[in-house]
């Protein structure tokens, strides 16, 4: 139990509106290790960043937790008021998100930034805080610290605005990092450093990682733990080698297909027909049925869910009773 | 001569060059010097007939700059661009499919378009039987052309597109990333139907692209681009078997292998200097791990000749490659 870092359990976000109330995380657990990073994948819309969201207790208004518990450390963080989430934000949970430059304030030099954070979350004093950032700084590999901490955000590349994103985020030394879709602005060798990066400091710190991003490869790189979100829902969750391997799950299944290979040549990509439903939309039963190419009446009529939590499997009929009938 | 004969597009010694210099008042005031940015800097290739050329390359490398040099939307500083078709059988897919098509008209007067200025004898009858024809091509239903654009998903809408495109009974389509903004799994979709209407209609992509994956699939021919440079040219299957240029083999390093999960790898070092300022001599020399005194002085020749395949570095043209 002790080194569990986030549980979250039977989480249901949802949007009141005027057309009814819509399901945008549905009946979600999962669980993070000390150290382990969990990938959260899907299409736009699949619910993935709304999972995040949540976690971090940064969900939009309308937007709010209907039911469910997310648990930090043994410690329950979903029924908080503001003043107590922005003491866990920060100082245990740190968040990273796809742009960097929305991440910094452009008027002030990242090491005022980075000292203001460290001064807000722990008892160092001026110096001591500017010490712990060129410290920071250099841990996340950016050269010449000493000459760029003075430095303004637009001074930094992409690449390295990002770096300063992730160093923020460490500041307090938090327990778990949500990174929302942080490599997706990036160019590919860029991002193969900063995930070289999470990697590292995810196990040398032991920090849990929810990795959110649409990016399959980045995936397969960078997690130990996949877990597979279509409309809402969790289809698949495992370790990074079956899902990506063998996937389960008939959606997990036909998203791997889609990729196109580095290594073999295919005349025709496969396909899954059609497109994920929207949230006003969902069909009955599983939320996948109707793009499957294996559905049966069961999957018509009843939503299969993943067996127990932090469990690994396919919420998948087919997968998981062998039949759909 | 034979490889010329069937060309639809010769690009030589292609330039172009932006002025960003700041304005005239401050250049006087704080002597700042003119600065050009060189976006594209002598490149050449050739494309077949009937065949996919691709440019990948990381931003800021040119190969966007190079689409709108073809379709003429940017006039070249220099070089040559000779088309050997019929200039207005050339059409474009745009990369942001929300951006690409005008929110105020209805899907079947957007498709409509080209065929009212490049056939104005059509009669008002044969040009929507024509744009029901379309639409069913690319996979939607004719009653979709009396929807407007923020109906349709961001796969449905490069579909509009692509039919937009096909209007003009095209016989060369320019795809500037036309599938980086969907997801994967309509992604699929998008590329597979641009495959099915090439062999159908016979035509020829310029493909631009980063991804090398969605490249691999979809090329004949692929240029790796630096830095405004194509600094390798090769077919797809040579260039993916024996990658020539160190910055294609650590580009292909690079990339995350869904074949080969949770790899370490050691990732490319140093990131893409400006354009504006280029280092001397081969403009990748600062991350080239094998790099050595001629790099940093002398730059590596483009090869007037047109080859099946060419790489600019003087490493791989010490091993015998530099001119096959």
């Amino acid at each position: 139990m002790t080194d569990i870092v986030l549980d979250v359990r039977n989480l249901r976000v949802e949007f009141p509106t005027r057309k009814g109330v819509l399901t945008a995380v549905d009946d979600i657990s999962l669980q993070i290790r000390r150290g382990e990073i969990l990938g959260m994948v899907g299409e736009s819309g699949a619910g993935k960043s709304m999972t995040g969201m949540a976690i971090l207790g940064l969900l939009e208004p309308p937007g709010r937790i209907a039911s469910g518990s997310i648990h930090l450390s043994g410690d329950r963080i979903d029924g908080l008021n503001d003043r107590e989430m922005q003491q866990v934000r920060g100082r245990r949970i740190g968040a990273i998100f796809q742009d960097p430059l929305t991440s910094l304030n452009p008027l002030f030099r990242v090491g005022d930034q980075l000292v203001e954070t460290i001064r807000l979350h722990t008892a160092l004093d001026k110096t001591q805080a500017r010490a712990r950032a060129i410290e920071l700084m250099r841990e996340v590999g950016i050269p010449a610290v000493e000459e760029r901490i003075d430095n303004y955000p637009h001074q930094f590349s992409g690449g390295m605005r990002q770096r300063i994103v992730i160093a923020l985020a460490l500041c307090a030394e938090p327990e778990l990092i949500v990174a929302d879709e942080p490599t997706t602005a990036l160019d590919v060798s860029i991002q193969a450093q900063i995930t070289a990066l999470l990697k590292r400091l995810c196990r040398e710190r032991g920090t849990a990682v929810m990795l959110v991003t649409h990016d399959m490869g980045v995936i397969a790189e960078t997690a130990d733990r996949v877990a597979v979100m279509y409309a809402g829902r969790l289809a698949e969750v495992g370790p990074v080698e079956d899902v990506v391997r063998r996937p389960r799950h008939p959606y997990t299944d036909g998203l791997m297909g889609s990729i196109p290979s580095l290594r073999s040549e295919v005349e025709e990509l496969r396909m899954i027909p059609g497109a994920m439903p929207r949230l006003d939309a969902i069909p009955p039963g599983c939320a996948f049925n109707p793009r499957c190419a294996h559905a049966g009446p069961r999957c018509r009529r009843e939503v299969p869910r993943l067996a127990g939590t932090g469990a690994t499997g396919a919420a998948c009929w087919l997968a998981t009773e062998g039949a759909v009938a | 001569m034979t490889i010329r004969s069937n060309a639809i597009l010769e690009v030589d010694g292609l330039e172009r060059r932006f002025d960003v210099s700041a304005p005239w008042l401050n250049r006087l005031i704080e002597r700042k010097p003119r600065r050009t940015l060189r976006a594209v800097d002598g490149v050449d290739f050739v494309i077949q007939r009937g065949q996919t050329l691709a440019l990948v390359g990381e931003s800021g490398c040119g190969k966007s700059t190079i689409a709108k040099l073809v379709t003429g939307l940017h006039p070249p500083s220099g070089g040559a661009i000779r088309f050997h078709g019929d200039r207005d059988r050339l059409q474009m897919i745009f990369q942001d499919p929300f951006a690409s098509l005008n929110p105020r008209w209805r899907v079947g007067r957007i498709i409509a378009e080209p065929l009212r200025t490049l056939r104005p004898g059509m009669d008002g009858a044969e040009v929507s039987a024509r744009v029901d024809e379309l639409l069913r091509t690319v996979g939607l239903s004719p009653a979709d052309g009396l929807k407007f654009p923020h109906e349709f998903s961001g796969g449905q809408r490069q579909r509009i597109s692509i039919a937009r495109a096909l209007a003009g009974e095209p016989e060369f389509l320019v795809c500037d990333e036309p599938t980086s903004a969907l997801d994967v799994s309509v992604q699929a979709q998008v590329l597979n139907l641009m495959k099915r209407l090439q062999k159908e209609m016979g035509l020829t992509y310029l493909f631009i692209s980063h991804d090398l994956s969605v490249v691999r699939h979809m090329a004949d021919v692929i240029a790796v681009m630096y830095l405004g440079r194509i600094v390798e040219i090769q077919r797809t299957k040579d260039l993916f078997a024996n990658p020539l240029h160190p910055y294609t083999r650590l580009l292909l390093e690079t990339i995350p292998d869904l074949e080969a999960p949770q790899r370490d790898r050691a990732p490319m070092a140093g990131e893409v200097p400006s354009p504006v300022s280029p280092p001397a001599g081969c403009s990748f020399h600062p991350r080239c791990p094998i790099a050595f005194d001629r790099c940093r002085q002398e730059r590596p020749q483009r090869r007037a000749a047109v080859h099946d395949r060419r790489v600019a570095c003087f490493a791989a043209e010490e091993e015998g490659h530099g001119d096959v």
